[in-house]
């Protein structure tokens, strides 16, 4: 069985680019922006898009993805709405896959058998659980792969070759590699020991690996997407959603054209 | 809920960490591989008597164990009914029970060849042990403290400093105790090469919570052994405080398979219970959850986003509680029970007058259930309750509740 994931992956090979993957956080700064912001991102040049479900304890998060869902969870976002808004997104389309990015707890509350459930039907693609390491896929990652849905896993630094048959066991869609050790948006990859990671780590899967955490620019692009299958960026664009905001925390008419202006020009270095 | 009593309340967990439904690895994959190694090395250092010989050794003559079993006379006179006993973890060095496990893990740090360790630290009882084994040690010491915290707790901020330790605030969220746990986290990502994790309490991902119980399990050996040379027989009942749970865990873990010791837990109910979200109650007011590492009991609200605790005490404002406790608690060998902010207030003034000792707020707790209990249990009726802390740090917090100005 093929999704959404999939065949995009099998489309951009076939056009012989990388693909870009744009992560924000559901409900930042509020809900009609934050809706406003995804629905544009395909067209900015976004090829996968990964939603942020927003949680109080963030721990492999750095501050300005910890800032964007406090920001989403100050303006109500909750579980039910995230899904709803990918609902919206999906009415105009249907073919960018949409991967949810989050944390175990609020999934856990809601009931597992009902989420995926309604995350299928509102139109999600895949998912990617920070607190769920191979050692727990009895939880949520085999549960997903059989409602035919996908379990990104994040591959780090430490996934050395020892560990790496465990961790990609389960794993499908994409592979994640978290290009430095540490949390979002800190530090700036490495890009010599991404390539050779990125190598290394294909010798254990066929998926496409993605590589993220820190990237910020359109040259950090470039270089990336000459190795991996897809270049990941957060932080980045989270932190263009808080640049534009008032002094009291309020969307503006810029917040939305600001991620999507970011978003077009690092599509550019993606694609050249 | 239907369960099967086990034969054992004490082999758990099982080789996935977990305790029941409770406990687990839930952590980022960059940490799997050094918790597994972590893990492996505790288990050799358990299995070598020359870790266990050396520990001992520290535990006597650094940290000044074993701590007495005192009978606490006048507080037995007053209350009328059963006699009271304090296990006086308090006169360990550095004031409180968490000395025990710090020393434990460092010693593990060292045969690992880890030489910068973190920690988190809510009252700042654990962040000043675990400063003061990285002095003994000489090993570099960061300690994350929620920015809240370190404002309540200004004289242990000092200690740390004192030590050697770099103290730095968690700014995020609620700035409190899960805030500190999250950037210590954060940290541990970040330094995988050469950190270590000192972990205060009985919670976080496997191997953690056995780990912190075996090294805390000291104070309930010790019990065991005092009370039966004193009155020949075993304790009628155990009462000790909750935050994450480890004083508590080290003084009923010896006794679980006791089944005549009746085993009390208190957890702070902060400006009560009814109020929802204004007390530290993990167990009372929360329900199973998944967050540090562990699947426990959580204070949080429908949607699965976490509530701070609140609590007089800020070594037990944590919106968990150890996994292990979770399942005691499922199984009812444990009984868990809660005392308001009030209510420790005046057991800490009753100890202070009545038997000259100063308790932390979070032992206050615990003597506040026992005040509520020991008048109804017949005299002979032998009650231990843990004094974890001495109150030196908290006269602040106090005195401004009583209006006294210092």
């Amino acid at each position: 069985m093929t999704t959404r994931i999939d065949r995009r992956f099998a489309a951009l090979k076939q056009e012989g680019r990388a693909a870009l993957v744009t992560f924000v956080t559901a409900g930042d700064p509020d809900y009609e922006t934050s809706l406003k912001i995804i629905t544009g991102l395909p067209k900015a040049g976004a090829d996968v898009i990964e939603i942020g479900m927003p949680f109080t304890d963030p721990m492999a998060d750095g501050p300005a993805i910890q800032a964007a869902g406090l920001r989403a969870l100050a303006a109500g976002q909750t579980m039910k709405k995230t899904l709803k808004l990918i609902k919206e997104f999906r009415k105009a389309d249907q073919d960018t896959p949409i991967v949810l990015m989050g944390y175990y707890n609020p999934i856990y509350v809601y009931g597992v058998p009902k989420f995926l459930k309604d995350a299928k039907a509102a139109g999600a693609d895949g998912f990617i659980i920070v607190d769920l390491p191979p050692e727990e896929d009895g939880e949520f990652c085999i549960p997903a792969l059989e409602a035919g849905m996908n379990f990104i896993r994040l591959a780090t630094p430490t996934t050395d070759d020892h560990r790496a048959p465990t961790v990609f066991r389960n794993t499908s869609g994409f592979v994640y590699y978290v290009s430095v050790l540490g949390i979002t948006g800190t530090k700036a990859p490495d890009l010599k020991s991404v390539k050779a990671n990125v190598n290394r780590l294909r010798k254990h899967t066929p998926l496409p690996i993605c590589v993220g955490f820190g990237v910020k620019s359109a040259e950090q692009a470039r270089a990336i997407a000459k190795d991996a299958d897809g270049v990941v960026v957060g932080s980045a664009l989270v932190s263009a959603v808080e640049k534009s905001l008032t002094k009291a925390g309020k969307p503006t008419s810029k917040t939305a054209k600001a991620v999507h202006a970011l978003v077009a020009e690092i599509a550019q270095g993606v694609r050249s | 809920m239907n369960v099967k009593t086990p034969n054992s309340f004490r082999t758990g967990p099982d080789e996935n960490g977990l305790f029941g439904i409770y406990g687990g690895r839930f952590v980022a994959e960059t940490l799997m591989p050094l918790i597994l190694e972590l893990e492996q090395a505790y288990k050799d250092a358990k299995a070598d008597r020359s870790f266990q010989a050396e520990l001992d050794d520290f535990l006597e003559h650094y940290v000044g164990r074993p701590s007495p079993l005192y009978f606490a006379e006048r507080m037995t006179e007053h209350l009328g009914g059963a006699k009271i006993y304090f296990k006086r973890d308090e006169l360990n060095h550095t004031g409180a029970h968490k000395i025990n496990n710090v020393m434990g893990q460092i010693l593990l740090a060292r045969r690992m060849g880890k030489k910068r360790i973190i920690a988190e630290t809510g009252a700042g009882q654990h962040g000043v042990a675990t400063a003061t084994a990285c002095a003994r040690f000489g090993l570099e010491c960061i300690v994350y403290m929620g920015e809240v915290d370190m404002e309540r707790q200004k004289p242990n901020v000092f200690r740390m400093k004192l030590l050697g330790a770099k103290v730095v605030p968690a700014k995020s969220g609620s700035r409190t105790l899960k805030d500190a746990l999250n950037e210590a986290l954060r940290d541990w990502v970040a330094n995988v090469e050469d950190t270590f994790y000192c972990i205060g309490t009985v919670a976080g991902p496997h191997p953690y919570p056995e780990m912190v119980r075996d090294f805390q399990s000291v104070i309930g050996r010790e019990t065991k052994e005092q009370m039966l040379k004193r009155e020949g027989r075993l304790p009628d009942s155990l009462v000790a405080a909750i935050g994450g749970g480890s004083n508590a865990m080290g003084l009923f873990h010896p006794f679980l398979d006791d089944k005549e010791v009746e085993i009390i837990g208190v957890e702070a109910a902060g400006l009560g219970l009814r109020t929802k979200t204004k007390h530290a109650a993990s167990i009372a007011g929360g329900r199973p959850g998944v967050l540090h590492g562990n699947r426990t009991y959580l204070l949080m609200d429908d949607d699965g986003q976490i509530i701070e605790g609140h609590s007089i005490s800020a070594g037990l404002d944590y919106p968990g509680i150890g996994p292990e406790h979770a399942w005691l608690h499922d199984m009812k060998r444990v009984e868990y029970v809660s005392a308001t902010d009030k209510e420790a207030l005046e057991a800490f003034q009753l100890c202070c007058r009545l038997e000259g000792i100063i308790p932390a707020l979070e032992p206050s707790h615990a003597l506040a259930h026992v005040m509520k209990i020991a008048p109804q249990r017949p005299k002979d009726h032998l009650m231990v309750m843990n004094m974890c802390g001495r109150g030196d740090k908290d006269i602040f917090t106090v005195a401004e509740i009583l209006g006294a100005k210092l």
